[in-house]
């Protein structure tokens, strides 16, 4: 049957913000939905508050909403577009919970919307665990033991049966929220009171343990006609008992027999019929007992996953193009597979080479956190890396994760690391452990012990020693010739060493090493992912590298020169690899705009990346895609291969960017900004020497080598100070200093993280307004796209607050100064591209903290405001365009008449322990847009999407520190009269209680410990609505932190700061209904925005 | 570990390692694209005299056990893979696959670019191969090449047929049906599931005549997969011609071709041959899709058949070429791939099923 016809207008939903357990991997999905339904005709509609999405580009949909995903405001939007059905498969679990909800409350029924893909009972019977155990025992399958609890007594009942330990989760939440493992009594009433909570449905279910099986994953299709295929299996490297997501690893299964494998196959194919999924993709996890092969099964996601993007990327098997295709009445075989072209897409794909997926893991952010794994998942992003062999995959992968390491290698020498440590490490879960396991190697403690302690299968502890037993090789051969063989150099690439590793041994640098390797005549050469293992003849253009015979980039190029007889000019983009914090989804999105833009200029582009989650690496995105770590070594063996006419580094965050010198160096032809201004920009001191040659202000600084000249310089200077050591990953380790004592504790702190390196000092200008421009430089002239006022305070890492754009409290002079400010700087520089700006405004002063003359995290969110393809100009000027071409202008900006608020998503409810305050590193995973003519109503719906609706009514906790008391009085006087009871701290209580205000005083939690009104126990109870808390000055207090704890275990929105607070209660004084409205009428109604050009 | 050479007979040659069995040994070269089974894909008859090329790097992982087999020793004349695994992982192992190859006395070369080979191979045919240790000159192993038979008119059923008539019995209880197999070379599984479904299986040789088929009586007759063209081994169809309309019949693969030369028909030798477990078939009398296990160079022309008297039940999806057959007069069914799996997956199984009802009418009759 081809595609129905009964529904004309189809529904999608979108995953919201990046948060951890549902990253970009969703807005693949969805934006491959989207061109797959527009394709066959349809009419979308999307609902998304995620700004930085491909898919919320107005031309993926036909109408894009950028409105808070919640049961209200789609409601609203079903009730104007009167969609014919919903998609909700396709946008994680967030969408399969707000469809269910939709249903729930009778809206879908209402509007007479149906469900495609899965419908109400199938995800119920799918996500409810005691309806899902029962389904699996119903076909004779096996299942861990437990039970069920509601409540504190129920779950220790049920304990008894089961015996510690157990493994605890909620039903109904993502990415394994509020989940944990208990060895005693006192972790698991810990375990199980947050699993309650956070629970939709308040349950948790019980589990025997299974931890250290082995665990695999399974991807599998059905259409309506009861086809059912497996894309892909994956094996876990990291045993039971850690999160997949956060888990290394595997694809395909790798120690599977054929005939274990058929049966999980068959147990697959029974689960998806049992269970009812009708149409699209699912992924369903098993557990293997590795001493008698016991399997078990674990759960069954009815939706598009995480996995399943990294299924589609391991196979070249396009899941969610698919799973859409099959939602609107498609069959598998009436789907063509677009790799092959010939054959349909009702085959299982097979592979000739090995995947390894290594999670990236963000803990340097909180260091209060501990970098334990579990069954919650922690990892803020992935990479993924091919190879022909296991060893060579793992390899890439690690050094594809960007954190250090440059392969399986050292960081620290074994011998120094106590036995007792590694064990522990090798025992417990954690973000090295894999490190460990070479540490253990070394040792010479051998596979059986390490088994023993981290049930990490043999098999790859095996290969690992292997590794290991090269490089052992490889540096006595070292020792005894002083170089290497060219048979020793082969072998080493083919085991996925490194140059810089080799480097290492060689006692030589990384292109030494790349100067032997070629002339001895080791290249790497490119293989083609075709789903089918060289089967049959394959067009698609994805590639990996390794070291072998037959280069097939090299006939694909070849062969595509000769079909059209001309050399097309060719631009390769780097892309970003594994999400981090500070760099996600947003440079992504960059990436692929100027893949976009570059084909419109009839250029034919070639995308580098190793995040499988993102759009950039879907194969049809640009001409050719190479799935490989963004090193110097990898990306220069590309280069050799391409020769591509530029290279565009600016758009990937700082991945690429801190590639530019290398490259630049090695000839490669770097488009755009050169990489003298990028350093100019990034060097302190060639940086402040411009400022002021240019005239302009920026915050006094200095650097000092020794505590006593910190001490002088930021005497000097004045506190408070920002301090941080001049050589860190990242921008961590920053902190706002406000005394000499804190001064010199933080020098000693920083010792370990700057190794030597000066510590630098700037002047931290308090309460000033901070101010993010994004701009677009030709190098001759600048257009300042977006003006964006900081919602917090300076200080806080733009990252991390809220914003708003248009500028709400910026006078139109210093508006102009700033645009004045930004062409002066852009010109200086030669900026030709993206430029982002960061200004600190007080007293009618502009400060320049920061230039970055690249793509910024806002630039995504400047375009869905102001519809300006910020990204798609910025690359086509890189390419010799000029700004004038495009007919941009301030006076059709200013016709824009909606206000737009940027809120970031913070992760600290994965993180317990972690004091959730604010400051100059940033802490958030993701960002969400509130989109209003009013400013009011656009800071409410951001602070909805971004999940802590603000309360109309109820008690307001308001503890300030002393600059704000005078603040505090306007902003209680407002609460007040809007009718929320005010309760505070004593300070805050007494200037309040002079003004005249009835406020409710509360002593601090040690006083208050045994009294009713304590604080931490009025959030437990869900007595406080609001928090509005901002932090005195450095000193961080048992207070705040216990405080900040509970709001985020209880889910009360909690506002640290002033300025915070003033815009969350203009937001709430004007809360009056649900209005929505696609970004097309916003853009339609002021005036075209599409650029020319 | 001996450096070793793949020479193909158009002058292609891949260098990599042997292991321990040395020497030289020749055959027709062929890829395998199915991930796991390797077990399976070694001790299949329908590899006799074939070098085989898995497209999976990683060969041995979870090395080789008693069970996993489907005859009772290797038939493959060579075995071409990326990278051994020396080191396996499994509960039900019983030594490595290195191991097992170096009993076996198999020529077996790793290190080589699988995926090259097989895009060779694909785009040039199966050919003929040899894997030596000893002789590195092109010329002398295109000349020993020469020497060696082609696949396309030999008769390689003879050397893996059973010598003796033997019999298989029903897994439990007395037996439903007696089953009449004439072995052109088959899998255990074949047998094994024949079994479970109740049938005692009567193990012809190839050779056997219709007399002594008949002598025994079955309910059925199988005709089983093999190696080699079928076209060369022309006693079979003949005899099969015999029994053509007495009695239900089976065939799988070899056996499908066999039963096509039976009823009149040929068979052509296809561009690219069906190498691998992830072939879609669909059956046309339910239009279910089955994803299947396939391992042939040859295809039924169904033009040569005549739709009166038979009609196309499965299609391959891929190529849409005849997966599948059916008598419209008699109890005659045929598959060109492998229902019985092993390895691959096992969503044609339900196939043995029709054979089981085909048997059950004809007792009835």
């Amino acid at each position: 049957m081809p595609r129905r016809d009964d529904i004309k207008k189809i529904l999608l939903l979108g995953s919201g913000p990046i948060v951890i357990g549902q990253a970009c991997e969703f807005d693949y999905s969805g934006t491959q939905a989207c061109k797959a339904l527009k394709e066959e005709g349809y009419e979308i509609v999307l609902v998304n508050s995620n700004p930085a999405t491909i898919m919320t580009d107005p031309e993926f949909a036909d109408r894009t909403y950028v409105e808070p995903l919640t049961p209200e405001y789609v409601e609203a939007i079903i009730e104007k577009e009167r969609p014919d059905a919903i998609l909700p498969t396709l946008g994680g679990q967030t969408a399969l919970n707000l469809a269910m909800k939709l249903y729930e409350n009778k809206v879908l029924e209402k509007y007479d919307v149906i469900m495609l893909g899965a419908n109400y009972d199938v995800i119920k019977k799918a996500e409810d665990r005691e309806c899902f155990k029962e389904a699996i025992l119903k076909i004779g399958l096996d299942v861990p033991q437990s039970a069920f609890a509601h409540n504190m007594d129920e779950a220790k009942k049920a304990i008894k049966e089961i015996g510690f330990p157990a493994i605890i989760r909620p039903s109904f939440t993502l990415g394994g929220t509020g989940g944990g493992f208990a060895h005693n009594m006192e972790e698991f009433e810990e375990v199980v009171a947050r699993g309650i909570e956070s629970s939709m449905i308040n349950e948790v279910i019980i589990e025997e343990s299974i931890v250290g099986w082995k665990e695999y994953e399974l991807e599998v299709m059905r259409d309506h006609k009861d086809n059912v295929v497996i894309v892909c299996s994956i094996e876990n490297l990291d045993p039971m008992g850690v999160h997949t997501g956060d888990s290394i690893t595997v694809a395909p299964a790798q120690t599977l027999t054929d005939r274990e494998y058929q049966d999980m196959r068959d147990a697959a194919l029974a689960i998806i019929r049992e269970i009812g999924v009708e149409t699209g993709g699912s992924n369903i996890q098993f557990a293997v007992n590795p001493e008698n092969g016991r399997m078990i099964v674990i759960e069954m996601n009815p939706r598009v996953s995480r996995s399943s993007a990294l299924a589609s990327k391991a196979t070249g098997f396009p899941i969610a193009k698919f799973a859409a295709k099959l939602a609107v009445g498609y069959s598998l075989d009436e789907i063509q597979n677009d790799i092959t072209k010939e054959t349909p897409a009702s085959f299982e794909p097979t592979i000739d080479y090995c995947v390894v997926k290594a999670p990236r893991f963000t803990f340097e952010k909180f260091p209060e956190a501990k970098d334990i794994l579990g069954v919650q998942m922690k990892s803020v992003g992935e990479t993924m890396a091919i190879g022909r062999t296991f060893k060579e995959a793992l390899q890439k992968a690690l050094r594809g994760l960007e954190i250090g390491h440059i392969g399986f290698d050292n960081k620290l020498d074994y011998k120094g690391i106590p036995d007792e440590k590694v064990e522990l490490r090798l025992r417990e879960p954690n973000a090295s452990r894999i490190f460990y396991v070479k540490y253990a190697l070394q040792k010479g403690w051998g596979m059986e012990k390490i088994f023993e302690l981290s049930k990490i299968d043999r098999w790859f502890l095996y290969h690992m020693q292997q590794i290991l037993e090269l490089e052992n090789a490889l540096v006595t051969e070292i020792q005894k010739t002083k170089t290497l063989s060219k048979e020793s150099l082969l072998k080493a690439k083919e085991y996925g060493f490194s140059d810089r590793q080799l480097s290492k041994f060689l006692n030589t640098d990384e292109l030494s090493v790349r100067r032997l390797r070629k002339e001895k005549g080791i290249a790497a050469i490119y293989k083609l992912v075709d789903t089918c293992a060289a089967e049959f003849e394959a067009y698609t253009p994805y590639f990996y590298s390794t070291y072998e015979l037959e280069d097939e980039a090299v006939v694909q190029i070849e062969k595509l020169r000769r079909q059209s007889g001309k050399n097309k000019k060719k631009i390769m983009i780097l892309g970003g690899g594994p999400n981090r914090i500070g760099q996600g989804i947003e440079f992504d999105y960059c990436c692929v705009h100027a893949s976009f833009a570059m084909q419109e200029l009839g250029y034919e582009t070639i995308m580098v990346n190793s995040n499988p989650e993102t759009v950039s690496t879907d194969y049809d995105i640009s001409d050719r895609l190479y799935f490989e770590p963004l090193t110097f070594e990898d990306v220069m063996n590309i280069v050799d291969v391409e020769k591509p006419d530029g290279v565009i580094v600016q758009f990937g965050g700082q991945t690429p960017l801190n590639l530019a010198r290398s490259l630049h160096e090695a000839g490669v032809p770097i488009v755009g900004t050169t990489v003298e201004s990028i350093e100019t920009a990034e060097d302190r001191e060639k940086f402040s020497n411009l400022i002021k040659k240019l005239g302009l202000l920026q915050p006094a600084n200095g650097s000092a080598i020794s505590a006593d000249e910190a001490v002088a310089i930021a005497e000097k200077i004045g506190y408070p100070v920002l301090a941080r050591p001049s050589f860190v990953l990242g921008g961590r380790a920053m902190k706002i200093v406000y005394d000499k004592e804190t001064l010199l504790s933080f020098i000693e702190e920083a010792k370990e993280v700057s190794q030597g390196h000066p510590i630098l000092i700037d002047q931290f200008i308090e309460d000033a307004v901070e101010i993010d421009v994004d701009a677009l430089s030709d190098g001759n002239e600048a257009f300042v796209a977006g003006i964006m006022e900081h919602i917090e305070n300076a200080g806080i890492h733009s990252g991390d607050s809220a914003c708003v754009l248009p500028a709400q409290s910026v006078r139109p002079e210093i508006v102009d100064e700033i645009k004045n400010v930004t062409c002066k700087i852009a010109k200086a520089l030669k900026v030709i591209g993206l430029l982002n700006i960061q200004f600190a405004i007080k007293n009618d002063k502009i400060y320049i903290l920061e230039v970055n003359p690249r793509a910024s995290r806002t630039s995504p969110f400047v375009s869905k405001a102001t519809g300006i393809p910020l990204a798609k100009t910025a690359a086509k000027i890189m390419v010799g365009k000029k700004l004038p071409e495009f007919g941009l202008s301030y006076e059709w900006l200013q016709k824009l008449k909606h206000v737009s608020v940027k809120e970031s998503v913070l992760p600290f409810s994965k993180f317990s322990g972690v004091d959730i305050v604010l400051g100059p590193e940033m802490k958030s995973t993701g960002e969400v847009m509130g989109i209003s003519s009013d400013f009011g109503e656009a800071f409410q719906k951001a602070q909805i999407s971004a999940g802590s609706s603000l309360p109309n009514k109820g008690t307001v906790f308001l503890s300030v520190r002393d600059e704000d008391k005078r603040a505090s009085v306007f902003i209680a006087k407002r609460l007040e009269n809007m009718g929320f009871s005010i309760l505070s701290t004593r300070g805050t209580a007494k200037v309040l209680k002079k003004s005249g205000l009835d406020v409710e005083e509360v002593g601090r939690i040690e006083e208050a410990k045994n009294k009713p009104l304590n604080v931490l126990n009025l959030i437990k109870e869900n007595k406080i609505a609001l928090i509005i808390n901002t932090p005195s000055g450095e000193s961080s207090q048992y207070d705040m932190r216990s405080i900040r704890a509970a709001s985020i275990l209880h889910n009360v929105p909690c506002i640290t700061t002033i300025r915070g607070a003033r815009a969350a209660i203009y937001g709430m004084e004007n809360a009056s209904g649900i209005h929505v409205k696609p970004l097309q009428d916003y853009y339609q109604t002021e005036g075209n925005v599409s650029c020319a050009v | 570990m001996a450096k070793a050479i793949l020479f193909l007979e158009d002058g292609t040659s891949f260098f990599g390692e042997s292991l321990s069995t040395v020497g030289e040994s020749a055959g027709e070269a062929v890829f395998n694209t199915a991930m796991t089974g390797y077990q399976e894909v070694l001790t299949d008859p329908s590899y006799a005299g074939q070098i085989v090329c898995m497209t999976y790097p990683l060969i041995g992982n979870y090395g080789v056990n008693d069970e996993d087999v489907e005859s009772d020793k290797v038939h493959v004349k060579g075995f071409v893979v990326k990278e051994f695994c020396r080191f396996h992982s499994n509960y039900r192992a019983t030594k490595s696959l290195i191991e097992y190859l170096d009993e076996n006395n198999i020529m077996a070369i790793e290190g080589i670019d699988t995926r090259a080979l097989t895009r060779h191979l694909r785009v040039k045919g199966a050919m003929k191969a040899i894997i030596s240790t000893e002789d590195f000159d092109p010329a002398s192993l295109k000349k020993k090449l020469e020497k060696v038979p082609s696949m396309e008119g030999a008769d390689w059923v003879k050397n893996v047929t059973t010598k003796e008539k033997y019999v298989w019995k029903a897994e439990k209880g007395s037996p439903l049906y007696k089953v009449a197999a004439v072995d052109c070379g088959i899998k255990l599984n074949i047998l094994r599931i024949l079994a479970r479904l109740g049938c005692e299986v009567h193990v012809f040789p190839a050779s056997a005549t219709a007399e002594d088929i008949e002598a025994i009586k079955p309910d059925g007759i199988f005709i089983s997969n093999g190696p080699g063209d079928p076209a060369a081994a022309k006693y079979i169809p003949e005899t099969v011609k015999k029994l053509v309309g007495k009695y239900p019949i089976f065939g799988i693969c070899l056996g499908h071709q066999i039963l096509g030369l039976a009823l009149g028909g040929s068979t052509y030798k296809l561009k690219f041959g069906h190498h691998g477990a992830n072939h879609p078939v669909k059956d046309l009398l339910d239009n279910r899709i089955g994803i299947t296990s396939q391992n042939h160079g040859f295809c039924v022309d169904m033009k040569s058949l005549g739709e009166d008297e038979v009609e196309m039940i499965d299609i391959n999806l891929n190529d849409q070429t005849l997966e599948g057959l059916r008598h419209k007069k008699y109890p005659i069914l045929s598959f060109q791939h492998h229902p019985e799996a092993a390895p691959g997956p096992r969503d044609a199984q339900y196939l043995f099923d029709h054979f089981i009802n085909l048997m059950q009418e004809h007792k009835k009759t």
